[in-house]
């Protein structure tokens, strides 16, 4: 059986209180929510040192609300799970919170935000879990009535769990028909386990996407790409096991997927003295 | 739920309903909770207000003691209003009642302070 949660049970009944509790209880969870608030943040690009009304999509228990917090902005939640609003509420949230489908749309005001952020939400908008949901006019909804609900300039940053190729694309193209642009920045992609999606989408003024992690600049120039051929030729495949090539090779594959690698030093792989 | 959730919210997500603001507010339970005060934030926020109807929603349920009914032309300097505007904005909490939709009369209970917007499949649009 599948092991993603949206594949079990609506939202609403999968974040039960047992769920919930999880989400305060297991630090786990809440170090990887802050981390990925963090970078929400971050790719939101919010004026400095500005305290700013933030949209919090899938709010859950306001663990995401709480980095907000200390980043100095002042939050309003939405979520459709009560027994994870509830727990919001007994965590003393700074933020205030409102029980709402995002599929039915943000019930909020033209020009009310500075921003939107959403961590692990997204994904849920692809499920039909009524016979009354049709996810493609879900979507479109969600992403009209956001873009009103910004205000001008203003960017939402998702951070999500795409299932294939084709809900990337369905996502952004509803996106680009509400009004939006903008597109999926992909952190660490060489990495199985710190690969993260966000969907960067702003509403005005024509700027570039923000660079992902973990993804080096490519260089486009002839002598770079013929030392990289000349390389190749020589290698054919892996350096051989246990020599300080390999070493080096395996710590910048470590490096790309963004795991915790020491750096190279005059130390790093070189022989002990025979007297050890 | 705070007055600056009450400032922003609507009901246009109804099918049928073209503004859905201002919801008014049948309150059966206040809290009043300490937040840190702002004056940053404060200063920034109440330009994107609609003070109106901040001030109607904050006389319905008695708290608007001592807050102007429009916004002087220079707010910012003036700290004592500032306080007021911090006071009924983020500490007067809503615990149990009613939002009501000015077009369809439709009531969204609030409960344990958290405004139930939630839609049946024939409201949807």
């Amino acid at each position: 059986m599948s092991r993603r949660p949206e594949h079990q049970a609506p939202p609403e009944l999968f974040y039960n209180e047992e769920e919930a509790r999880k989400y305060t209880q297991n630090s786990r969870i809440i170090d990887i929510q802050a981390q990925m608030t963090e970078r929400c943040i971050e790719l939101l690009l919010l004026p400095e040192d500005t305290p700013c009304l933030l949209l919090d999509i899938g709010c859950g228990s306001g663990l995401s609300g709480t980095v907000l917090e200390e980043n100095g902005h002042m939050w309003i939640g939405m979520d459709i799970s009560q027994a994870m609003l509830d727990v919001a509420i007994e965590r003393e949230i700074e933020g205030d919170v409102v029980l709402s489908d995002m599929g039915e749309g943000v019930p909020f005001r033209p020009g009310s935000f500075d921003g939107a952020v959403s961590v692990s939400a997204l994904q849920w908008l692809f499920n039909a879990d009524k016979k009354s949901h049709h996810p493609v006019k879900r979507l479109y909804t969600f992403f009209s009535t956001l873009y009103a609900a910004l205000s001008r300039s203003a960017r939402a940053v998702f951070q999500f769990y795409p299932e294939n190729e084709s809900q990337l694309n369905l996502l952004t193209s509803q996106a680009m028909k509400a009004g939006f642009y903008g597109g999926v920045v992909v952190d660490f992609p060489n990495s199985a386990k710190a690969k993260k999606f966000f969907l960067v989408l702003m509403t005005g003024g024509a700027a570039p996407l923000p660079k992902a992690l973990g993804t080096e600049e490519e260089d486009n120039s002839l002598e770079i790409k013929y030392a990289r051929r000349e390389a190749s030729k020589k290698l054919r495949g892996k350096p051989l096991k246990n020599t300080k090539a390999w070493l080096l090779e395996k710590k910048e594959r470590r490096r790309k997927q963004g795991k915790e690698t020491k750096p190279d030093t005059k130390y790093t792989g070189r022989k002990r003295s025979g007297r050890f | 739920m705070k007055l600056i959730t009450h400032n922003m919210l609507t009901s246009k997500c109804l099918k049928g309903v073209v503004t859905g603001y201002p919801l008014s507010i049948n309150a059966t339970n206040i809290n009043i909770t300490e937040v840190d005060y702002n004056p940053e934030f404060i200063t920034r926020i109440i330009p994107k207000l609609d003070w109106e109807v901040l001030w109607r929603a904050a006389d319905s349920i008695g708290h608007s003691d001592g807050l102007p009914q429009t916004i002087e032309p220079k707010f910012e300097e003036n700290n004592e209003f500032l306080k007021k505007a911090h006071r009924v904005l983020l500490e007067v909490d809503i615990e149990e009642g009613n939002l009501v939709c000015p077009e369809s009369g439709r009531r969204f209970p609030i409960s344990k302070g958290i405004p139930n917007m939630l839609l049946t499949e024939a409201e949807v649009q």
